[in-house]
């Protein structure tokens, strides 16, 4: 239930937001959330639902999944991240810490560890509406 | 685009009371035994104590700790395993035994990850065993957590002091609290660290003699805490809540 904490973040972020743009309410709010991660949308957006401050009571949230596209600093080979590659151990372990794909996941053209994740990587409060 | 995690690391910290980053400008001064001895010392007075290594691309304080097929438990974010009366958290959880490459600016990620999903819940102290330098993680625990404080290790060699010399300098430049100095694995007399400390208006914790049965006491730690190294620092630890 990692989801929880991270709707909490986002919770968080969104009421800091509100406060300092001097929004009475929230109205709408655009959550990325990258492949790389796992991140279940039905669990985070249950999440988001239930923990709702009144500020956010009629927000609606929107979320997006965008691929985790990694690449190569040896080589320069651009590849998309797919957990269908990988065990189920290893998917927990990046889904809890997304930069441990470094450790388990390799370039699949020269083997090296040091890719850059290029974008997917976890999640990122993209835009906020709201009324002031 | 907002990085959500940034927001939710106070409210995740708010029940710690006090929140100590062992540090050092180099490696291999004896930080993470510092770190782990440190926190096992307070947890034996009773205080309620985490232990977070933050040395993700070298952890070692699983190894002083004996720690071994522990995971965290999921609880609407992670929830640190009882580890020997602390609560201890560290990548190897999820990097397991193999070596965890990461620049800078996964380093940065994987930190704000941890301290956006770890509940410590109710804490006297936190103690986290920092790597070593000035570089990401160091400049991300002044950035991104406001009330810590830092104790400095060095060991009586110039080599190392020159750059715990830059760090003590860097945290007083950004006004961060440093509560102490310790010199660790002292071989002979020599008061030149001391005076160092003490003429920039910093307190010095005390020196530890270099104590050659320490490696045999590493996983084990009743006979960590029997150690002349476990005595002498619970003689100069000067922590209070």
């Amino acid at each position: 239930m990692h989801e929880w904490a991270l709707a909490e973040a986002v919770i968080s972020t969104v009421s800091q937001i509100a406060e300092s743009e001097g929004l009475k309410e929230v109205t709408e709010v655009f959550i990325r959330v990258g492949e790389l991660q796992q991140i279940e949308l039905d669990i985070l957006e249950f999440a988001l639902s239930q923990l709702k401050p009144l500020k956010l009571k009629n927000a609606k949230f929107h979320t997006s999944t965008v691929n985790a596209e990694l690449r190569c600093r040896v080589c320069g080979h651009e590849w998309i991240f797919s957990k269908d590659k990988i065990d189920e151990e290893t998917a927990e372990a990046i889904h809890f810490i997304p930069e441990v794909a470094h450790v388990y996941v390799k370039c699949p053209k020269c083997g090296s560890p040091d890719f850059e994740i290029v974008k997917g990587r976890g999640i990122w409060l993209e835009s906020i509406k709201g009324v002031r | 685009m907002t990085d959500p995690r940034i927001g939710i690391i106070d409210e995740r910290l708010k029940e710690v009371n006090k929140i100590i980053a062992v540090s050092s400008g180099k490696g291999g001064v004896g930080k993470s035994l510092i770190a782990s001895t440190l926190a096992l010392t307070l947890a034996r007075r009773h205080y309620k104590v985490g232990l977070f290594d933050l040395d993700f691309t070298s952890p070692s304080t699983h190894i002083i700790l004996g720690v071994e097929d522990l995971k965290p438990r999921e609880e609407k974010g992670i929830i640190p395993p009882q580890v020997h009366g602390l609560k201890y958290m560290s990548i190897v959880y999820y990097s397991g035994e193999y070596a965890s490459p990461l620049r800078g600016a996964e380093v940065s990620n994987a930190l704000i990850e941890l301290l956006a999903i770890t509940r410590w819940n109710n804490l006297d102290f936190l103690i986290i065993d920092m790597p070593p330098g000035i570089s990401d993680a160091t400049l991300d625990v002044i950035r991104l957590l406001k009330r810590i404080d830092f104790l400095i290790v060095t060991t009586p060699s110039r080599l190392a002091f020159e750059t715990v010399r830059k760090l003590i300098d860097l945290l007083s430049e950004l006004r961060v609290s440093i509560i102490g100095v310790i010199e660790n694995m002292k071989v002979k007399k020599s008061g030149f660290v001391q005076q160092q400390v003490e003429s920039r208006g910093l307190t010095f914790w005390g020196e530890i003699p270099f104590d050659a049965e320490l490696e045999e006491a590493i996983g084990d730690v009743n006979k960590l805490s029997a150690t002349h190294f476990g005595k002498k620092l619970r003689e100069i630890e000067k922590l209070k809540v």
